[in-house]
């Protein structure tokens, strides 16, 4: 059954919108990720419209997010203050990633800079995870072996503005995930998406919060980014295609619930584990795309006259 | 698939028949009586159940003869990119722009165009993909400029948007013609213009062109006009539906 959507000008088959959306529910609800990654590209491969599909996905995550949000809130797993903290420096940091694109724009190649970013952020991100994954796995394996610290200490610990965040145990220089939102911020602007995909990991890895609490968190600092992205879009661009936005969203809150309950089956090391596999297969396939020959050479963009 | 309604009555289309046929981008034909031609509809509306549609042109010719129809939607302006390896990275390297690109072409004759009409003619009459003068911006590289074009020409044959082959005006005995025009679903909107023309001896003796419409109705249309008017608004308005959308979503987990 066909949809037409009025803003991308295409009629698309509602099912596959659907099955896209559940995927990245899916994706969403396991790991705290917005899956704007994955769901922008697959939707230029059915014929959307490459702005429209940067707009509409992240007006979809938005919804996707809320909800998510709240369902991991009823289990007590959201750190409001951390995601209030983030969210100042994100917001900071989203200005400064505008005018970067702005600036980037200007002197072209900016398809380029985005690619090659997401190669060098997802590869380095993905290695450190994985190999910290193993380690775990291994030592998992070998009984007896001692327990693992908590979180090392380093000059991190040494900053000031000390703030008790009492869902994350955590007892850190608010510097911290301000500095990590403004980080966040600049690259949402620049790379078009909410952000998780950078948050999660590092939420883990530098913060070192709990793993049950980062998805919440996380979610809930992208529905604000993914927010202010709509709106600019549809402010200064008009690519917002609230139908399509919508029809993902359907499929996403069922991918979502399922996601959410298989993900709390799983333990840390585990989505730990799998996340470092599709960060680095994410990574992988941008670096064949940009080495490799493409099978048409041209591309086309339409100005209306 | 949804049904092209004709929605404007006689008189307005004949109004506007005559101002196209004034104004119309082909050169005026000799004998306009020579040849007479219709569409089945003048509205192709899209809907949100859309999947493409054809219209049916139909007529009738005073003598023996043949006929081309020519269909082109509202020009835009594209630009071609080409990717080169630069440092083992392949990036967009050039890039031409075409100004009056078709962004919709269809052609149709009642034989091949080469055996009924002069290579002058095809180009006069912009019969034919090869014959669009899609004008490349200066400055550009001559020697670039025709892959360029043809790379073009295959993105639009992909997008269904250009014919991969010439249609075929079917003859109802000696007189009265008829072809039919395949929209995809992903046709653009705007005003189209329909050009037939009588063909006789290789040359065209008489034409006549009337408009066709493609645009949205309904609910998809308010929704377009809406983002396009007001588009703060829209935004807002998007945002909060996600909102609630989402909220509503997760209303079920409450049971569970």
């Amino acid at each position: 059954m066909d949809i037409y959507l009025p803003i991308a000008e295409v009629s698309v088959d509602v099912f596959v919108l659907l099955g896209l959306g559940g995927v990245v529910g899916f994706l969403s609800g396991v790991f705290g990720v917005g899956g704007g990654f994955l769901l922008t590209p697959l939707l230029i491969f059915i014929g959307v419209p490459p702005t429209v599909a940067v707009a509409s996905s992240a007006n979809q995550l938005v919804g996707a997010s809320v909800s998510g949000v709240l369902a991991q809130w009823r289990r007590g797993n959201v750190d409001f203050k951390m995601g209030y903290v983030l969210l100042v420096g994100g917001l900071a940091g989203s200005f400064l990633g505008v005018w970067i694109f702005t600036l980037l724009k200007q002197l072209g190649q900016i398809e380029l800079t985005i690619s090659l970013s997401y190669v060098l952020l997802l590869g380095t991100l993905g290695a450190l995870m994985m190999v910290e994954s193993i380690r775990t796995q291994l030592r998992l394996h070998r009984p007896g072996a001692a327990r693992r610290k908590l979180h090392q200490h380093n000059w991190m610990h040494g900053l000031p503005l000390k703030a008790r965040f009492r869902r994350s145990k955590l007892y850190i220089s608010a510097l911290l995930p301000i500095g990590l939102g403004f980080v966040i911020g600049v690259f949402s602007a620049i790379l078009g998406i909410g952000g998780g995909f950078i948050l999660v990991p590092a939420m883990i890895y530098m913060l070192g919060m709990p793993t049950a609490v980062v998805p919440g968190t996380s979610l809930l600092q992208i529905i604000f980014v993914a927010a202010n992205v709509t709106l600019l879009q549809a402010y200064t661009n008009r690519t917002v295609d609230a139908v399509l936005a919508l029809v993902l969203l359907a499929g996403g809150v069922i991918g979502a619930r399922i996601g959410s309950q298989f993900g709390t089956r799983l333990r840390g090391d585990q989505l730990r584990l799998l996340l470092a596999l599709m960060v680095l297969a994410v990574a992988a396939k941008l670096a064949f795309d940009l080495t490799v020959r493409p099978p048409d050479l041209y591309s086309i963009a339409s100005e209306k006259e | 698939m949804s049904r092209a309604k004709s929605a404007v009555g006689f008189w307005g289309w004949s109004w506007c028949l005559l101002l196209l046929t004034l104004t119309s981008p082909w050169p005026a034909p000799a004998r306009a009586e020579a040849l007479a031609a219709d569409l089945t509809s003048h509205l192709i509306a899209i809907t949100t159940g859309f999947t493409g549609t054809s219209v049916v042109l139909f007529g009738a010719i005073d003598g023996p003869g043949d006929v081309a129809v020519v269909v082109r939607g509202p020009d835009r302006e594209m630009t071609v990119r080409r990717k080169s390896k630069v440092t083992g990275i392949w990036m967009n390297s050039e890039e031409i722009t075409f100004a009056n690109v078709p962004s919709f072409y269809f052609v149709a004759a009642s034989r091949p165009l080469e055996e009924i009409i002069s290579p002058g003619a095809t180009t006069l009459y912009h019969l034919g993909v090869a014959s669009l003068e899609m004008k490349a911006e200066s400055g550009a590289p001559p020697e670039l400029v025709e892959s360029f074009a043809t790379a073009l020409i295959a993105a639009q044959q992909r997008a269904k948007l250009f014919p991969n082959v010439e249609g075929k005006v079917h003859f109802i005995g000696e007189r009265l013609f008829r072809t039919t025009i395949e929209f995809p679903s992903n046709v653009p909107t705007g005003t189209y213009l329909v050009a037939v023309f009588l063909v006789r001896d290789k040359d065209v003796v008489s034409g006549q062109t009337t408009p066709l419409v493609v645009s949205k109705v309904g609910i998809d249309a308010d929704v377009f006009g809406f983002a396009v008017r007001q588009p703060g608004l829209y935004g807002i308005i998007a945002v909060l539906t996600a909102v609630v959308a989402g909220w509503l979503a997760s209303l079920p987990f409450r049971s569970a």
